[in-house]
């Protein structure tokens, strides 16, 4: 029994899929018997945190603020627990470039990519340089914004004519993009959750579109038009492999509680990591609470071992 | 709170994956969810928001609101609250053909039904005619209200371009033409002919009868939504449809949600009785009767208020407000943006060049705290990307500045960027006397809401 504040909302785009988030975090803690504090972050975050006074915080937040580890470094000031990943976890998780950095030096497998801010574009003449990465990438070229935690702002540039739009379209969530080559073949995703014997990964989502364009990325995510399968049917060893490299990316990023890696696996049996969500949704159609399902832990219990190990983690020195 | 009193457990992922077999395809939305979490953000209060398409409220006096109210207790207070007939109250139509008089339209009161505002007549028609895969001729643009019903009735629809003069007519005839080579007959023709949502044109009186004499000739029935024209600012207002048709196969749409307010939900339709017959039927089905409170009080306005003189205050407060967004315009949007300058209504359309994606600008926008409707969502078929819907009744001239002036400010970043990224920066480099001209020079008349069929992303209504 603790007196729990639900953190949810806050400015991101992504604020409506943190309300439901949240909200569903919210009854789960009640069944749970805890006292629930539910705080839609906003400018008197701080404020109220003081005057409710959590024993914890769970942060049930998406994209910026909530996941980039800003709102994680304030509860770290004001010395309270929270859920999920540490601050510095989350910095480099939701910095896509970081990741792919970090990734290509582990050796673990990620699609060819260049990153550029608009800055290079404006000052240092980096759009000179768009014929060799075409060339070397490879039309379709998959175009984003470096730190959006959604598909939001993620284009296909088809031929060399698109991809100045594209740039200028991801520009518009974030003043770093990267080109990345398009890897053509079935959409995973890896559900980690950190457990007594460690971290462990959970069955292997897989997205299905239902209809024949897989450019449309905004496709997946709306009921009906994607249909989700878990435990994905797939190869021999392509599951135990996935699960390897979703937890590789875990270890790496330093991430801590519970995460989402989604990966590629293209038609030669190939696998590469896109990227790693912090705190990956937690809604009734969200994929790790899907994951959790399919290994036999309920939503509530997720729950209940998120914030168990919030209140276990070693405060940082 | 005890767990009692909880609701009951929600349903699990897999749960929700078995009711997504069950959904109907007609509940399949065209919006991403993506698109509507953007828009649930554009009603952060810190945002100027020239998205919606709020009327004023504010200025309607509360004195009068309260006597309305008590006049009806003490007189009509069981009647308020009881049901009423499916097809509206007489005093009510009284109303109604006063509002309609003052357009020019004579009106029996008997081909008309109250209504649950102006979209209730968009639902009640298209589920009176459509069948799926019916085909429905609209504007393109098309008020972007619209598209959801006519999606969720699964037509297909067909939109034509417009120009300063409001629907191409020579185009929908060509259009019509080739329907019928491929063997489908469109069932209805959706046009709001004054100060179109969005696109802010008026149709022209030759265009208009042309139009008339087409869906005679064809043996069409037309839809004409009408909620903002009694909203003139300036000039004449051309005869409606329905006054040019006299009901045969015009039906009309009309609404107090503009005139009086959007919060009593009070519109009608006006049809052919052999039409309205089932139109009514489908009004009971669907609700019984429009809200009898709701009638009345339209009543009591009518009797102790001044309509007219309402109306002409909020035309002074949106003639201003107008004014001021077509001045900020010309201030800060680049010269290669366009954008039409409507006589009346609620609302500007803007377009810029093609390269710019107005949903991804609203997010380059919403870091600036400002807010618009970008285009996609007034097209069925994937145009409008780089064009953007202005509302200039729900602000004040001085949000409706600071608003326009960091909108122009987003949009000349993207053109710099493009420009960098292409090589071509003349193509984006403002030329001094360019942008010295005033609004008059750059109003370039009839190219502005034509708009050229992009390639890609196809998207229609309905599993067509």
């Amino acid at each position: 029994m603790s007196r729990v504040a639900v953190l949810k909302g806050g400015r991101s785009l992504e604020r409506q899929v943190s309300l439901r988030s949240g909200a569903r975090v919210q009854d789960a803690l009640a069944r749970l018997g805890h006292d629930v504090v539910p705080i839609d972050v906003g400018v008197d975050l701080i404020e109220r945190l003081r005057a409710e006074a959590p024993e914890v915080c769970f942060v049930a937040l998406h994209g910026r603020d909530g996941e980039d580890g800003t709102v994680q470094e304030l509860l770290e000031i004001l010395d309270l627990p929270y859920t999920g990943s540490g601050v510095p976890a989350c910095a480099r998780a939701m910095d896509k470039v970081l990741t792919k950095h970090m990734l290509v030096e582990a050796g673990i497998p990620t699609p060819e990519f260049f990153a550029f801010t608009q800055m290079a574009f404006r000052e240092l003449g980096a759009a000179e340089t768009l014929p060799a990465i075409e060339q070397r990438l490879d039309f379709p070229i998959v175009v984003k914004p470096s730190s959006q935690g959604s598909a939001l702002g993620i284009k296909f540039a088809r031929s060399a004519g698109d991809v100045p739009a594209a740039l200028v379209s991801a520009f518009s969530y974030d003043a770093r993009v990267l080109l990345e080559r398009y890897v053509k073949g079935r959409d995973l995703a890896v559900s980690v959750l950190d457990g007594d014997g460690g971290p462990r990964a959970l069955p292997v989502v897989e997205a299905v579109p239902r209809e024949e364009d897989f450019y449309d990325f905004e496709a997946r995510y709306e009921i009906g038009r994607t249909e989700f399968v878990c435990p994905a049917e797939l190869p021999d060893g392509v599951a135990e492999r996935a699960a390897e490299l979703a937890l590789a990316t875990y270890d790496m990023l330093g991430l801590y509680g519970f995460a989402r890696v989604d990966l590629m696996l293209d038609g030669e049996g190939e696998l590469y990591v896109l990227e790693a969500n912090p705190i990956p949704g937690l809604t009734d159609t969200s994929l790790l609470p899907m994951a959790a399902e399919a290994a036999d832990i309920g939503f509530d219990d997720l729950v209940a071992q998120i914030l168990e190990l919030a209140l276990a983690r070693a405060p940082r020195v | 709170m005890s767990p009692e009193a909880r609701p009951p457990s929600r349903s699990t992922s897999r749960d929700l994956e078995r009711y997504a077999g069950l959904f109907a395809s007609r509940t399949r939305v065209m919006k991403s969810s993506a698109m509507r979490d953007i828009m649930a953000v554009t009603t952060r209060p810190e945002v100027i928001s020239l998205a919606g398409g709020l009327p004023d409220t504010s200025s309607f006096p509360p004195e009068t609101f309260a006597a309305i109210t008590s006049r009806i207790a003490e007189q009509a207070c069981a009647k308020a609250l009881q049901y009423g007939p499916t097809e509206g109250l007489p005093e009510t139509k009284e109303c109604i053909a006063e509002v309609m008089a003052a357009e020019g339209m004579r009106v029996d009161r008997d081909d008309m039904i109250v209504t649950a505002g102006g979209q209730q007549v968009i639902d009640l028609v298209t589920k009176t005619l459509i069948d799926p895969g019916d085909v429905i001729v609209a504007e393109g643009p098309t008020y972007p209200g619209a598209v959801p019903v006519f999606h969720a009735y699964q037509a297909d629809v067909v939109q034509i371009d417009m120009d300063a003069e409001g629907m191409r007519v020579d185009l929908l005839e060509e259009t019509l033409d080739r329907l019928e080579r491929d063997g489908r007959r469109p069932k209805f023709i959706y046009t709001v002919p004054s100060f179109q949502n969005p696109a802010g044109v008026t149709m022209s009186l030759p265009r208009r009868k042309r139009l008339v004499e087409v869906a005679a000739e064809r043996e069409l029935l037309v839809l004409e939504d009408n909620p903002y024209g009694l909203l003139r600012y300036e000039g004449e207002a051309p005869e409606p449809l329905y006054a040019l048709d006299g009901g045969v196969y015009v039906m009309y749409l009309g609404t107090f949600s503009k005139i009086l307010s959007p919060g009593i939900r009070v519109g009608w339709v006006v049809a052919p009785p052999p039409v309205l017959e089932k139109i009514n039927l489908g009004k009971q089905e669907a609700d019984l009767c429009t809200s009898t409170l709701s009638q009345l009080m339209v009543q009591a306005y009518f009797e102790i208020g001044d309509w007219r003189g309402y109306v002409r205050s909020l035309t002074g407060i949106y003639r201003a407000r107008r004014d001021a967004m077509l001045a900020a315009l010309a201030d800060h949007f680049p010269p290669q943006a366009e954008w039409t300058r409507p006589g009346g209504g609620l609302f500007i359309w803007a377009t810029l060049p093609d390269f710019i994606d107005t949903d991804d600008l609203l997010v380059r926008a919403l870091r600036d705290n400002v807010a618009f409707v970008p285009g996609s969502g007034a097209y069925l078929d994937g145009r409008g990307h780089n064009s953007m819907r202005l509302n200039f009744s729900g602000s004040g001239e001085e949000g409706i500045r600071e608003g326009v002036r960091r909108i122009g400010e987003a949009i000349r970043e993207q053109l710099e960027l493009y420009g960098t990224l292409t090589g071509e920066l003349e193509a984006v480099r403002v030329e001094p006397d360019e942008a010295d001209a005033g609004p008059a020079d750059r109003d370039v008349g009839g190219r502005v809401v034509e708009l050229r069929r992009r390639e890609g992303r196809p998207r229609r209504a309905g599993g067509a």
